[in-house]
This record gives structure tokens, C-alpha cells and sequence, in this order.
């Protein structure tokens, strides 16, 4: 089994037994969506025009929840010295964690998403585009996500601060990712705001790992 | 065996006569990972861990404050002292987790800092937590260490510490010493010239501290270097001592540096 492998394996594995966090994200997202409409009260044409911005804050808070275990339980017993001293580069071992935290957060609310968009009355054209933008946005969420949680790694119950540090930084993926699934809805061209999502993304997945795996090499010391 | 203590910067270094080159009782081709690995050409042929006029601040207290000692090839230094002498914190400087201050560390001719893979890839850390996860099995915790680090196969850390039978049992559900015990194995998987060990004989029983004994004596058999920090006999002849003192207040560690940052607000 190559290194890669089995950084990827044992984070999957540990999100999905018992203590993981791998549920947790996926329960919220459901939890906000299904109480919006109790909140709003029934009205179909309101309930759609705050649809999209509901279902991206959402899985923006979603994906932030489970944040503050990426490294925290590594950092307190003792795993992440020894992943700092394998042959494995700190930044391939964060981006395999970024993804695993992908995978088992942000991919269940991209499934679940068309789903809940039903109940607020997202009209259906949309809903492909809803699917794109967060399929395209929420890797970045984790990924912007473990640069907070790098940095506040050494702290105890730094769940709030995290959220501090991080959500301006999710500020332009929520605009561009909101805006493809509004345009869609107007009926002008979603692709624009879609693949300046993508850039984004791209661009932060290419850099986050760096920054965070500079972060925790400071927080070992 | 002659005992002779040196003074060395602010530290009294005992050291042990050694007699022999280790215990050879243990089968040391069991670990012919700690073979020294050949030299390229114009590398110093010192095949020792040396370390010289190590400084280290820790939350801006020095801590090491000018420590200098030499491992030679096959050799075993146990780190004495009190309490918040700098043991934990040298054996992570040594590591090349905390950068230090001032000093050179030199092993087997790498430099410490300059050529950062090559050191990692020659030194074995085993600090005070063990590294286990308590969801994973013992079999599954020791397997993720054994594809990391690239070794074979996970049976000889297994034998090592007596792990057969926990094998399935999840770590959780391990006792203090036996969660130690795993931890420990890690150290039997891949070959490492250096093995930095922080209290590795905390909450061991008798059975398994022999086991670590053995299994230090076999690494040394096998010409590889050890640093232990211990506060408990460990049962290693031959061993040196190195004994830290906690840095007296007011020592300072190397000329005081203004903040530039600092110096610009002030103007």
C-alpha cells in the first residue's frame, strides 16, 4: 500500500467509525434547510427567492462544523509529529486530509443538495446548477478550511476562532457559487460566475495546503 | 566500568566506559535496518550524532542553553534530570520538529536544518504520546505507520512488543501500557539510524520493558544510536548519561536581537 493511499484510507476510516465526524455535516445542512421554511412560513415565491443563498450558507456552515477535528485529535495524541517526520511532504498529507474531509462532508451535501433544494421551491432548471457550483465549491471549503484549523490547531476549543479566521475567506466562493445558481434561475448565462468558481478553487487548492502545512510546522514547535 | 564526568557548557556529561558492542544475545538480523547506509563521496566519515552549543527558548524561557554532546556509532545516551531540564525539548530539537536557536547537529554527516529529508529519514521519534488511534485496531494503527514509513510488513512489530494477541482489539479498548506497548512497535518497522525516545518506559510492565531493552540492544547491535530520555533504570549496559540542569534564571540564550518590527514603531 503506497503512503498516499493509506493517509486517504485511514482518514475515510476514521470519519466514518464511530466518533468521526462524517455524518454530522450532512445532519446539520438537513437540519437549517428543513427549519428555513418553518421560520419564513410557507409562502412558495419566498421560500424561492431565498433558496439559493439558504442552501450555500448552509453547506458553508455544514463544512466548517467538522472543521476543528481536522488536525486537532492528530495534534493531541501525538499523530501529527510523526506524519511531520514521514517521508510524506506536510503539504501531501494535508491536501489528503483536506480531501478525505471532502469526501465525507462536502460530496454528501452535494448529493443531498437537490433533494432539500425541493422543499424551498428551487425552480428545477436550477437544480443542475446547484449541483455544479457546489460540486466545484465545496472542495474549496475544506481546503480554505484546513488553513484555520492549521493555525489553530494548538488551541484548546478553538472552534470559534476558526470560524473567525475562516469565514471571510469563504466569502468569495459563497458570492460566485450563489450567483451561478441565481443566473440560472434568472435565465442569463450561469457559465461566467461557474467558472470563476473553478478558478478560485483551483487557485486555493493549489495554494491552502502550503499555507496550512506552514502553519502546523509553527504549531509542533 | 570507569566513569568519567566532563563539564560541558552548563551540564555535567557522565560517561560510562562501554564494554562491548551491545548485547548480542538479541538476534540482530532481525534489524538489519540500522546497517550505517553507505556515505556518498565527500562526506565526512563521522558516523556519530553530534550535537554542539544547542540553544532553545521555549515560550521565550531558554531551556537548552549551550548543550553539547556525541553519540558514537552504536552508542546509547540516556538523558537525566528534573523535570523541565530540557530532555523533551531536546529530543524534539533533535527530531527536527523544533528549530533551535543557535548550535549545530550534526548525524552521520547531515546536517540538522540544512538537508531536512535526509535527517527525518535517518531518525525515529517516539515522544511521550504515543500516536495511537482509538477507533482503529492495534493491527490497523500499526499497518498506516508500516505503508507511511514504507516498511514490509508489520509482523516483527508485532513480536516485538508481544502484540499478536491484541492484534484485532481496538485500541480503545488497550490499557495504558499496552497503547504504549503499540506505540513503541513503531519503532521495529522501519530502519532509523537515530532513535529519540521520550520516557518510553512509562507505564510499561516488566515483560514489556525488557522487550524495549531487547529491542534497543538489538538497534545498537545493529550499530544504530539511541538518545532515551528516562526517569526509570533501564537495564543498558554501557549506556552514557547526559545529564540536563534547568537553566538558572536570567540566563539568556545567545545576544539579545531587537524586533525590527518593534525598533520601526519606536522611531
Amino acid at each position: 500500500m503506497s503512503p498516499l493511499r493509506a493517509v486517504l484510507g485511514r482518514e475515510l476510516r476514521l470519519a466514518l467509525r464511530s466518533g468521526g465526524g462524517a455524518g454530522l455535516g450532512l445532519a446539520f445542512f438537513l437540519t437549517v434547510i428543513l427549519l428555513v421554511p418553518f421560520g419564513t412560513g410557507p409562502d412558495p415565491d419566498r421560500l424561492a427567492t431565498i433558496a439559493v443563498g439558504t442552501l450555500w450558507i448552509g453547506a458553508l456552515l455544514a463544512c466548517l462544523l467538522s472543521l476543528d477535528r481536522l488536525f486537532q485529535t492528530d495534534f493531541e495524541d501525538g499523530t501529527l509529529d510523526i506524519l511531520a517526520l514521514s517521508p510524506l511532504p506536510m503539504e501531501m498529507t494535508v491536501a489528503l486530509k483536506c480531501l478525505a474531509h471532502w469526501l465525507t462532508t462536502g460530496l454528501p451535501l452535494v448529493i443531498a443538495a437537490p433533494v432539500l433544494a425541493i422543499t424551498l421551491n428551487l425552480p428545477g432548471a436550477a437544480a443542475p446548477w446547484l449541483i455544479a457550483s457546489l460540486a466545484v465549491g465545496t472542495p474549496a471549503l475544506s481546503f480554505l478550511g484546513a488553513i484555520g484549523g492549521a493555525l489553530t490547531v494548538g488551541i484548546r476549543r478553538g472552534g470559534l476562532l476558526l470560524s473567525i479566521l475562516v469565514l471571510p475567506l469563504y466569502i468569495p466562493t459563497l458570492i460566485f457559487g450563489a450567483a451561478t445558481v441565481r443566473a440560472a434561475i434568472d435565465g442569463t448565462d450561469p457559465t461566467p460566475p461557474l467558472l470563476l468558481l473553478t478558478g478560485l478553487t483551483l487557485a486555493i487548492l493549489a495554494l491552502a495546503p502550503f499555507a496550512a502545512a506552514a502553519a502546523l510546522r509553527i504549531n509542533l514547535r | 566500568m570507569q566513569m568519567h564526568t566532563e563539564k560541558i557548557g552548563l551540564f555535567t556529561v557522565a560517561r560510562g566506559e562501554s564494554g562491548s558492542g551491545g548485547d548480542r544475545t538479541v538476534r540482530p538480523r532481525r534489524f538489519p535496518h540500522a546497517l550505517p547506509p553507505p556515505l556518498p563521496p565527500g562526506y565526512a566519515k563521522t558516523m556519530a550524532l553530534e550535537f554542539t552549543d544547542l540553544c532553545c527558548s521555549r515560550a521565550g524561557l531558554p531551556v537548552l542553553t549551550g548543550l553539547s554532546h556525541r553519540v558514537e556509532d552504536g552508542g546509547i545516551t540516556l538523558l537525566r534530570g528534573p523535570n523541565g531540564a530540557g530532555k523533551s525539548t531536546l529530543l524534539r530539537v533533535l527530531a527536527g520538529l523544533l528549530p533551535p536557536e543557535s548550535g549545530t547537529a550534526t548525524l552521520d554527516g547531515i546536517h540538522l536544518g540544512s538537508s531536512r529529508d535526509a535527517w527525518t529519514e535517518a531518525v525515529a521519534f517516539a515522544g511521550h504520546l504515543d500516536a495511537v488511534k482509538p477507533q482503529l485496531t492495534v493491527a490497523e494503527n500499526l499497518r498506516f505507520w508500516a505503508a507511511l514509513l514504507g516498511a514490509a510488513g508489520i509482523d516483527a512489530a508485532l513480536d516485538a512488543f508481544d502484540l499478536g494477541a491484541l492484534a484485532d482489539r481496538a485500541a480503545h479498548a488497550c490499557s495504558a501500557g499496552q497503547k504504549r506497548r503499540l506505540g513503541l512497535a513503531r519503532l521495529a518497522l522501519v530502519p532509523r539510524r537515530l532513535w529519540l525516545l521520550d520516557e518510553p518506559a512509562v507505564s510499561l510492565d516488566a515483560a514489556a520493558t525488557t522487550a524495549l531493552t531487547r529491542l534497543v540492544g538489538a538497534h545498537r547491535a545493529a550499530g544504530g544510536m539511541a538518545l532515551i530520555a528516562t526517569h526509570t533504570d533501564l537495564d543498558l549496559a554501557g549506556a552514557a548519561t547526559l545529564t540536563l540542569s534547568p537553566a538558572p534564571p536570567g540566563i539568556t540564550t545567545g545576544p539579545a536581537r531587537p524586533d525590527p518590527f518593534l525598533a520601526d514603531i519606536a522611531r
